[in-house]
């Protein structure tokens, strides 16, 4: 028995606690929130052991591995303090507000032997890792361009109430929606080597983002677009898709199915004709133990719980892969902050329409 | 299960069981007027686009009516109170018609916490007001009648739409149930039971993708002889626990059946996924969508065929 301790039981602890509960080979030992009305009717009525203190509740029980849920600004404090107990740690996206203090996090677990992983449940689904298979054995040949979208109704008027409305906790489109596709992105071809033209803008909000939209500039020539709005009803719910351009063939995948189309030059590949082959999630998707909202929660679960067991397994969502992606959202942000950089034509630019002067860039340009 | 009427495969009366407490043997779902297609999102975008017309929806519940079928097993969405609207002010032509209401819409709910947090919501769906605020002042833990007060209110709240039409059935959907009972929060369906049996004459019933482990705990929480709604298909597509378990506990446990996702969402033959639902013994009812009058017809006939 695995003994897991869940701290931070808001919209994702508490169904991060339905699934790992139900898991045969773990053993939910404590759970840990500031909010005294969550632990008492938990405590009341599950028999779970509750603690408004995380580190009394370190200092009380045993524990092998902790899962962390709360808003993203604790998340450092807290996953330091684990990793300095010799605790496996799964933690929640993003890992933390600065690539820096990710990466050093990275760098902790792997020096202690530990195992990590963040919550970026879309590497768990059946359609994505299907393309992830596909670019992995050269289905499409050297891939040139990729598309990486996520739109969804969260946003949909000025004031919000909870720390997702306000930057400076890790609320934001960027930090809570766009992080999703950047990460499969960086999943898909690699780590960035620099982004430009970066919008974050507002629709409703008045503390944060609700739309971003950048060009991300991959290794090997790989260029990227990156579009995401949160404030956008026409989708029921949150809905990504990601688009890889080869110069055999496309691949476009979100989380019910991917499209495959193979030029008549491609390579062979069994089950994919030339021309369009559609996959289903249904014929993709491994069968889970528990179902509470999409097979990817539960399968990254079991995946941490399998790994604890057996470290030597190959790992998805490590700390050091998700520092990538908090790499990136911090060039957004950068990049965003520094204003547009235009091209115009000579004597064409007018005052009303030139952008503002670019201030120098903490990150320099491409040449 | 028994029928009245003679009927052949192709046409003819309603497809009810009068004089049994049974349920229907086909229940009529509501996914695709909502944009809900598990298997494609393009599908799913062309359906909210022409079901977003009132009169779009009604003209399938109709073909659905006119080909026997007597029950929408509906959301508790904003838009389906537009429907209980125009079937409550026509009673003959929608005569021996029910609802049977699957609540909570969650991604009411998730949204609502993602703004307001996990009390700003039920804040904001709780009537009476204030009432949990002066729960939650001074922090002190909830009490048992004060979760039952929460449950039933929030029960309530989603049940006032349907005032004026049947609703012989009240289910609990899947995402609470599941949510529930990873949890181990078991009380909470005996709850949800009682009330919905004492203040609305109606069967409880319980959504669920984890039906050999559900059902343990309706035992626990002394529910018996339970109705549950879960997927159940030859593929085994989302039948949390395997297929083997779910035959197992449709052989041997005592409990009312009933299946969705019968197709797997399009990934199975009609005829072939019927032919293996109805080669499982005690499936008591199936509920599935279809936005096509000829799909509904082809699925009605099927059914008639099996069955008989």
């Amino acid at each position: 028995m695995i003994r897991v301790g869940v701290v931070g039981l808001g919209k994702m602890g508490l169904s991060h606690l339905s699934m790992i509960r139900a898991h045969p080979d773990v053993s939910v030992e404590a759970v840990v929130d500031s909010a005294g009305y969550i632990l008492g009717v938990l405590s009341k009525y599950t028999g779970l052991k509750t603690f408004t203190d995380f580190e009394k509740m370190l200092d009380s029980v045993e524990l092998d591995a902790v899962l962390i849920a709360t808003p993203t600004r604790f998340h450092a404090a807290m996953v330091r303090t684990a990793l300095d107990r010799g605790l496996h740690v799964f933690c929640e996206k993003p890992l933390t507000l600065t690539a820096a203090e990710s990466a050093e996090l990275a760098a902790v677990a792997a020096v202690r032997g530990l195992v990590t992983q963040v919550g970026y449940h879309n590497r768990f689904v059946g359609t994505f890792r299907e393309a992830k298979r596909l670019l992995e054995g050269g289905a499409i040949g050297r891939v040139t361009h990729l598309q990486a979208e996520s739109y969804g109704p969260v946003v949909l008027k000025a004031k919000g109430t909870t720390w997702r409305s306000k930057r400076t906790e890790g609320g934001g489109c960027l930090y809570d929606y766009a992080a999703h596709p950047l990460d499969l992105a960086t999943w898909f071809v690699g780590n960035a080597t620099g982004v430009g033209g970066t919008i974050l803008g507002s629709v409703f909000s008045e503390n944060t983002e609700d739309e971003v939209y950048s060009t991300i500039y991959f290794a090997d020539g790989v260029s990227g677009q990156l579009s995401v709005n949160w404030s956008d009803e026409s989708y029921r719910k949150m809905t990504t898709r990601v688009s890889i351009f080869g110069t055999q063939g496309k691949i476009i995948a979100d989380r019910q199915e991917i499209q495959v189309y193979l030029r008549s030059t491609a390579p062979e590949l069994e089950g994919y004709e030339p021309g369009w082959t559609i996959k289903s999630t249904t014929e993709l998707t491994d069968e889970v133990w528990f179902y509470l909202r999409g097979e990817e929660y539960s399968a990254q679960l079991d995946h941490f719980v399998q790994r604890i067991g057996d470290p030597s397994l190959p790992a998805t969502n490590d700390f050091a892969s998700a520092a990538i992606t908090d790499r990136i959202i911090e060039l957004l942000t950068a990049d965003a902050a520094a204003g547009p950089a235009t091209t115009t034509l000579v004597g064409e630019t007018t005052a009303s329409t030139a952008p503002k002067a670019r201030r120098g860039s903490l990150l320099g340009r491409r040449s | 299960m028994s029928t009245t009427a003679p009927r052949t495969a192709d046409s003819g009366g309603p497809l009810t069981t009068p004089g049994s407490s049974k349920l229907d043997p086909v229940l009529f779902g509501d996914n695709q007027f909502f944009g809900i297609n598990h298997r494609s999102e393009e599908k799913a975008r062309e359906q909210a686009m022409r079901f977003q017309d009132l009169d779009a929806i009604m003209a399938v519940i109709d073909d659905a009516y006119a080909s026997g079928i007597r029950t929408l097993m509906c959301t508790t969405h904003d838009r389906i109170a537009d429907v209980v609207e125009r079937v409550r002010a026509d009673p003959e032509r929608y005569d021996g018609f029910s609802f049977f209401p699957c609540m909570p819409y969650a991604h009411k709910y998730a949204d609502a916490v993602t703004e307001n947090g996990i009390l700003g919501a039920l804040n904001r769906f709780m009537p009476g007001e204030g009432m949990l605020n002066a729960m939650m002042r001074g922090g002190r833990s909830l009490a048992k009648k004060d979760i039952e007060g929460i449950i039933t209110l929030l029960v309530d709240a989603e049940m006032a739409g349907f005032a004026g039409v049947r609703t012989p059935v009240v289910w609990l959907q899947n995402v609470v149930v599941d949510l529930l009972l990873g949890l181990g929060f078991t009380d909470a369906f005996a709850i949800f039971a009682n009330h919905v049996r004492t203040r609305y004459g109606a069967e409880p019933g319980f959504i669920t993708m984890n039906l050999p482990m559900l059902l343990d705990h309706l035992d626990q929480a002394g529910i018996e002889n339970p109705l549950v709604c879960s997927n159940i298909n030859k593929i085994g597509f989302r039948m949390s626990g395997g297929v083997e378990a779910y035959q197992d506990a449709l052989a041997k446990r005592p409990f009312r059946a009933v299946a969705m996702s019968v197709f797997a969402s399009g990934a199975i033959p009609p005829r072939e996924a019927l032919e293996w639902i109805y080669a499982q013994p005690g499936i008591e009812s199936i509920v599935f969508g279809a936005s096509s009058r000829s799909h509904i017809e082809s699925t009605v006939a099927l059914v008639r065929e099996f069955e008989n």
